[in-house]
């Protein structure tokens, strides 16, 4: 008898999912795709500006190794370096498999691909299709997967809402409990391996530019299964979102890549109209603070600029919270060719035409550094071994997570244009392993028991049973925007201890009102509010991770500013001397002369902090509270050193 | 605080099978709210205008940017998606109806899976040899790539079909989406090799000859994309090849 294919159960249809699905599917496996919506509407289509590849098309001596050069510092030097190598190195590939599978990317007049700059480098380095490259890129991937489907070869669930992995009594995943949207049936499917690619969790916070799908419930519910969950606590925050009420949509870094500049009125009460001030009573406090990357500094350091401008120098616009991102110095022309998409946006969200008038923007959360935990293997030269089973698997045996939702990528702060690389490379990545895996496990989802499966869907069964018959008088959608404005004003740019610790004993407070939720809706068809109410319950848990692990991480790295623990580099400090530091004390002792003594002080001060603190926290799920602890990163590659961009 | 409010009516449907009814809300007005934003306050705070209280309106929604195609519905007797609706430049009442070409799953809610079935039809798609490594894409004029990438902007978001005399929910009309579709994947160089199994797609029945011409695709279209253009496109390139099929049998 011919032994039946491998079953591979991936949940999300964004760019991770798709990838990985795309790269299974490959191999003769059967792929489910579990999608909480249609598939073209995943949160990856939101990437606008880029997606980052060493090509070095213009000759500006960029290389794959300078890439990763700059993720790692980009990250502060808590990206796991073996992958973050692996992923720079493999990015080029990716680039033109994109460009084959027919991505509108912009090319030159040679009819090559066209790329621009973003933040955290000095090299061209981003590929893009026009202003939504990463809508082009789940098309295209949509597009294969679609292929894939006509050929019998995946089958598609959309509607569809994961709700936990099938564990055995080893604790190994079986498969998947699964929710029909629409017919409220909850049931269980078998399968040899199961792989989150279920994006971030933005909304736990109110002001955001997530979907409104990104709830990070999926992610959170392997964490209450035991699942470890890295770096919750490096929330990225972009600098450049437009105001809104239902969310704060993004500006693209593009906009400063293709030249767009940052400034306020040097005046606070100067109330004139933008284009009346002139240029010396303009404040660019980026291109000021940091003349070598200017507007491009990486994304952390430009929002803690922007909050200092408004909130401790009070020079917000017009009093409010508020700066200027200015393009109108560019032809017309130019920058509808360059960033059209995003400026009708801009355009038809505000009412003002940004290449008339400047932007008015200010920080929202973005983005999650971190996420489920997830292994690895390398080979004898340090290199990630392709076909290991460990790669990208959580700390569940035979769950896995790519993209948005795993932690190794961007340490403790995302470079632009990284997300959509780490998001395809983890799916392509993951995909020999996984098969692997289901390949070689001792017994598979055939051979245990069928009461797993049966009592996963009754306890499923039961916990929305009761949901359904919440009828307290909180509303779950106002309780959402409660947690959401707490983690906005206690968890954003600038944290301190005594605030931290507030915010985190007062989410009991939210724990207790969620047990009086009322939910709202009694239709027992297509109804979104149960499962809503089951993603709160997950959102609540997934904000004490990120204010626990705040509040222990007793640093400033990254997006994780707390001022108090500010090492205080010095002014005219060069990071080489840490690297010269570093030899000298290899090669036995550092002289007392032989650097300025305000140096050798912060050397050490770096030194010792990194020592407690260079390290990955892992939260683990323990009488209701994420127990944290840390774990060594991987520096093998580069020696970590202070991060300038000045 | 002032004390404007906004009013909306509101077309809802329990199921399927049920029939629509009407119901109003108000809600305090809010600057800067668009209709997500008064479809999420009426969640906050579910009652109609009468003071009952109701479930929530069910409707589609995901990015909230105009980049997902989710939020289609007609609001004030036009379709268009609601993110972009802003209530400011909107006439009171605002009136929000589901898109009329597709099943009604609930309130404002529609399935629109006959769009994604075209696109697997007209096979839209560029058939790669595999994911492994071979190197650099063809070689492609940056113009066609600007055409390309406005064909390819199109989110599915349906608005296109809504506004179709043509398209019904009850006969075979690709429609002018997946025509579009049609003409983004022969126009690369690489889908050009499959041309013709796409046009063979978009001859028979429902298929292009079947577009009267009413134009109203490209007028309804949120992303400006030439929908006319590309109807003409591969009436044309429809035409060729019945020609060709012919000169050759």
């Amino acid at each position: 008898m011919a032994q039946r294919r491998k079953k591979i159960i991936i949940i999300g249809g964004g760019l991770a999912g798709l990838s990985a699905a795309m790269k299974i599917c490959e191999s003769n496996a059967e792929v489910i795709l579990i999608a909480y919506q249609s598939l073209k509407r995943s949160h990856s289509v939101c990437a606008q500006g880029g997606i980052n590849a060493a090509i070095d098309s213009r000759g500006e001596g960029d290389s794959p190794d300078n890439h990763f050069y700059d993720t790692i510092k980009g990250g502060d030097f808590l990206a796991e370096q073996p992958l973050v190598r692996d992923m720079c190195y493999k990015a080029p590939s990716i680039i033109h498999l994109m460009d084959r599978m027919g991505v509108a990317f912009n090319r030159t007049n040679e009819g090559h691909l066209a790329f621009r700059r973003f933040g955290g480098t000095l090299y061209s380095r981003t590929a893009f299709a026009g202003a939504t490259t990463g809508q082009q890129l789940v098309y295209s991937l949509d597009e294969q997967i679609r292929k894939y489907e006509h050929d019998g070869m995946v089958q598609k669930m959309e509607w569809h809402e994961y709700l936990g992995a099938v564990l055995d009594s080893k604790g190994i995943c079986r498969g998947a409990i699964i929710h029909n949207l629409r017919t409220n049936e909850i049931f269980t499917l078998a399968g040899d391996a199961v792989i989150l690619a279920t994006g971030g969790p933005s909304q736990v916070y109110a002001g955001s530019t997530a979907s409104t799908v990104n709830t990070g419930a999926a992610a959170t519910m392997a964490y209450l299964q035991g699942a470890k969950y890295a770096n919750g606590e490096f929330i990225q925050i972009h600098p450049t979102a437009i105001p809104g009420r239902d969310k704060l949509r993004l500006m693209s870094e593009s906009a400063r890549g293709e030249g767009g500049r940052i400034w306020v009125p040097k005046r606070a009460d100067d109330n004139r109209d933008p284009l009346d001030i002139p240029e010396m009573e303009r404040y660019y406090f980026l291109e000021e603070k940091y003349p070598l990357f200017g507007n491009l500094v990486p994304r952390d350091v430009a929002s803690r600029e922007i909050y200092d401008v408004v909130y401790n120098q009070n020079l917000g616009i017009g009093g409010q919270a508020m700066v200027y991102l200015d393009l109108t110095h560019k032809s017309k022309e130019f920058l509808q060719d360059r960033l059209g998409g995003i400026l009708d946006i801009y355009k038809k969200f505000t009412g003002d035409d940004p290449k008339v008038t400047p932007m008015k923007i200010f920080p929202a959360v973005h983005y999650s550094m971190g996420g489920l935990w997830t292994d690895y293997e390398t080979d004898s030269e340090g290199m990630i071994e392709s076909k290991s089973p460990r790669n990208q698997m959580t700390s569940i045996q035979g769950l896995y997570a790519a993209g948005e939702a795993d932690c190794h990528y961007h340490g403790a702060n995302r470079l632009g244009a990284n997300s959509l690389l780490s998001c395809i490379y983890t799916g392509l990545m993951m995909g020999p392993g996984v098969l692997s895996y289901a390949e070689n496990i001792a017994k598979s989802a055939d051979d245990v028991p069928s009461s797993i499966f049966e009592d996963a869907k009754s306890y499923w069964t039961g916990r929305f049973k009761t949901i359904n018959k919440m009828h307290g008088s909180e509303n779950p959608y106002k309780l959402h925007r409660d947690l959401g404005d707490m983690m906005m004003a206690n968890v954003l740019i600038v944290r301190d201890n005594k605030t931290l610790e507030k915010a985190y004993n007062s989410i009991s407070d939210f724990e207790t009102r969620f047990k009086d939720v009322n939910c709202v809706d009694s239709n027992d068809w297509a109804n979104p509010t149960p499962s809503f109410i089951n993603q709160l319950y997950c959102m609540i848990q997934l904000s004490k991770i990120i204010t626990k692990g705040a509040l222990m991480r007793d640093e400033f790295r990254g997006a994780h500013f707390k001022p108090e623990f500010d090492l205080n580099q010095p002014k005219d400090f060069d990071p080489h001397e840490y690297i010269h530091y570093q030899e000298q004390q290899n090669f036995g002792e550092v002289s007392d002369d032989a650097f300025p003594k305000s140096h050798l002080d912060y050397m050490k001060r770096f030194e010792a902090n990194n020592k407690k603190w260079l390290k990955t926290s892992i939260a683990q799920f323990e009488g209701n509270q994420p127990n944290i602890t840390y774990a060594d990163v991987n520096t093998s590659l580069m020696i970590p050193r202070p991060r300038k961009y000045d | 605080m002032s004390d404007k409010t906004i009013k909306l009516k509101i077309k809802r449907q329990d199921n399927p099978r049920s029939k629509p009814y009407w119901q109003e809300f108000e809600i305090p007005y809010q600057p800067l709210s668009n209709v997500i934003s008064c479809l999420q306050d009426i969640q906050k705070s579910p009652s109609a205008a009468n003071k009952v209280t109701v479930n929530p309106v069910v409707w589609d929604c995901s990015c909230l940017e105009e980049v997902c195609g989710s939020c289609t519905m007609i609001i004030n007797g036009r379709v268009r998606q609601a993110c972009t609706a802003l209530v400011d430049q909107i006439e009171s009442p605002i009136v929000l109806e589901p898109m009329s070409k597709f099943p009604v799953v609930r309130d404002l809610l529609v399935d629109r899976n006959r769009m994604f079935r075209a696109l697997k039809k007209v096979k839209a798609w560029v058939d790669i040899d595999g994911s492994q490594d071979l190197g650099e894409g063809p070689i492609m004029a940056d113009s066609v790539r600007a055409t390309r990438y406005t064909l390819s902007e199109c989110m599915t978001c349906g608005c296109c079909l809504e506004a179709c005399p043509q398209y019904t929910k009850d006969n075979a009309f690709l429609g002018a989406a997946a025509f579009s579709q049609v003409r983004l994947f022969n126009l690369h160089p690489t889908g050009d090799m499959h041309a013709d199994e796409r046009l063979d797609e978009v001859m028979g029945k429902g298929g292009i000859a079947d577009c009267g011409n009413a134009q109203a695709c490209v007028e309804a279209c949120p992303k400006n994309i030439p929908l006319t253009d590309s109807i003409a496109d591969i009436s044309r390139q429809t035409s060729l090849k019945l020609l060709k099929d012919l000169l050759l049998k």
